[in-house]
């Protein structure tokens, strides 16, 4: 069965559907409505046994690379921080089908936001590799 | 004896054999590693074998299969390396303590030269006597990835002199990293801690020892009201103290007499009276706050520049100073360590517990909010969140400071 990642973001992706602000403005209602829901999220992906993995980022970055010999790692913050990606969490599935994590995506992307009503927050969906073992030829 | 259904493993009872027999082994001359390998081998196999057919003396019982082992292996080794084979004379075991075994085991596994990830692995495995997999499983990493840190921390070993006595402290602290450092849900790490720490106060009369089993009693006393049915935080002021556990405190309590009695303080004895302080309020409200910020002035008389070396001390203190002396002069105590603490989740926390307690609600929500971003924790991520919402709101319309209405503002 093919596994996916449904990736959670603070910012990046397409254009919101309709803005809201940051859950610490929500009302309290309104931030305990979305933690119940997405609490629940993860039950029903575990009790229909297509959860693999659930996990949150804190939102630090520090981008790294290779300083040379002798030298530190360089890190930087930047360049555009404010509008680049960055990625909030993930929930790994293994499921039947494509068809199959899109809908889930696009179930916890109803997620209750501020007022109650769906947030319809873009979530990104990307299909995990993975290295078979060799037991028949490659075509 | 009629065989009846499959009796149930004591496996604490068993677990409790390990350093006994582990430090019987490495006594009689084994190798610290090859034995401790053997007798992991002799514990999965006892695990397997036991419920079936539990042997009259478990202790020797697990002494002649990881022997067994230990011999296997060389046998192989020698094989390989075409050495002739030595047999192995198996010297009587002399009565030894108990108390003695654990404290040997835990020197050697609370080894300065090892890391404390590897430190925390080793004592779980050679002393608490789990399974790599379920070391693996509270911390959340894969078993082979747990099993290559405890080899690796078993060949940093090779070649150290065991027999010195080591260094206390170290073991405290990586008991106390046991207590702590746990994943939720899973293997009951704090419960493992508690024990392994009540073993070391057997085997030592250093009150301090004393003092980190009191702090984890009291501590874990309050853990069944620290979350809610639905996994939220509650915090200490909120608790429903109904259900702490009254016999853990008593134990708590009785255990840190002991220790101060001795009139040697130190960290531990100090923080777990202040626990002990909290436990003993029947409501938030009868806390004693001015008790709690003297011991707070003990803690950060234990060390040089506190703001430094134990900032945890001093922004606790602030807390207490902010219920003794009023929000701002916490506030005051808390801007001390800016510098230190700026990036933590907790300072943030703190400070906005402080403007709320001031009355600052706008700050408080601001603060929780700074917090929230900053926490590496999922539950209490959520539960700051919630705070700055609350306080928010409460700002917004004070009758909904508690939560106490569902009305929605109008559009």
């Amino acid at each position: 069965m093919p596994k996916y990642l449904i990736l959670k973001h603070y910012r990046g992706g397409p254009e919101q559907h309709h803005p809201f602000p940051p859950m610490d403005q929500w009302a309290p209602e309104d931030v305990e409505a979305h933690m119940a829901f997405l609490r629940n999220v993860g039950k029903l992906l575990e009790e229909s046994g297509e959860l693999v993995d659930a996990q949150a980022l804190t939102p630090e970055r520090t981008w790294v690379r290779y300083g040379g010999p002798e030298a530190a790692p360089v890190t930087t913050d930047g360049p555009h921080p404010e509008t680049s990606d960055l990625i909030a969490g993930w929930y790994m599935i293994d499921v039947e089908s494509r068809e199959r994590a899109l809908e889930i995506a696009a179930y916890i992307s109803s997620e209750p936001g501020p007022g109650g009503g769906p947030l319809h927050e873009w979530l990104d969906v990307r299909e995990i590799m993975w290295e078979r073992s060799q037991t028949t030829d490659t075509a | 004896m009629i065989d009846g259904p499959a009796r149930r493993l004591d496996e604490g009872a068993l677990r409790a054999l390990v350093p006994r027999v582990l430090a019987g082994l490495v006594r009689r001359g084994e190798d610290f590693d090859a034995a401790e390998d053997a007798l992991q081998e002799a514990l999965l196999e006892a695990l397997r074998v036991w419920p079936e057919h539990s042997p009259h003396d478990p202790r020797a019982w697990l002494t002649t299969v990881a022997t067994r082992r230990l011999v296997d292996a060389r046998r192989s080794e020698a094989a390989r390396q075409r050495r002739e084979e030595v047999t192995h004379a198996e010297p009587p075991s002399g009565p030894t303590e108990e108390g003695d075994d654990t404290l040997f085991l835990l020197f050697c596994c609370c080894h300065p030269d090892l890391a404390p990830a590897s430190q925390v692995a080793l004592t779980l495995r050679a002393v608490g006597g789990l399974t790599t997999r379920e070391i693996a499983d509270a911390f959340y990493v894969p078993e082979a990835t747990m099993a290559q840190r405890i080899s690796r921390a078993k060949r940093t070993l090779q070649g150290q002199r065991l027999d010195q006595p080591g260094d206390l402290a170290v073991v405290l602290r990586v008991l106390y990293l046991v207590y702590t450092a746990g994943h939720a849900g899973r293997v009951d790490l704090a419960g493992e801690a508690i024990r392994l720490a009540r073993q070391l106060t057997l085997a030592t009369e250093e009150p301090e020892a004393r003092g980190l089993l009191a702090l984890m009693l009291l501590n874990h006393a309050r853990l069944p009201a620290r979350l809610d049915s639905e996994g939220r935080i509650v915090t200490l002021d909120r608790q429903d103290r109904g259900l702490w556990d009254t016999r853990e405190i008593a134990e708590g309590v009785r255990v840190l007499q002991s220790a101060l009695a001795l009139e040697r303080p130190g960290r531990y004895q100090v923080e777990a009276a202040i626990a002990a302080l909290h436990d003993d309020a029947a409501s938030a409200g009868e806390t004693d706050w001015p008790q709690i910020l003297a011991w707070y002035d003990e803690l950060v008389a234990l060390t040089a520049d506190p703001v430094r070396q134990d900032p945890a001390a001093v922004l606790g203190r602030a807390v207490a100073v902010g219920h003794v002396l009023g929000a701002a002069a916490g506030l005051r105590e808390a801007d001390r360590l800016r510098e230190v603490l700026g990036e933590r989740h907790r300072w943030h926390a703190v400070r906005g517990h402080l403007h709320e307690l001031g009355g600052d609600l706008p700050a408080a929500a601001t603060a929780y909010a700074d917090a929230a971003h900053r926490a590496t924790d999922v539950a209490e991520r959520d539960h700051l969140v919630r705070q700055a919402a609350r306080a928010r709101a409460a700002q917004a319309r004070p009758d909904a400071a508690r939560g106490a209405t569902t009305a929605r503002p109008r559009p």
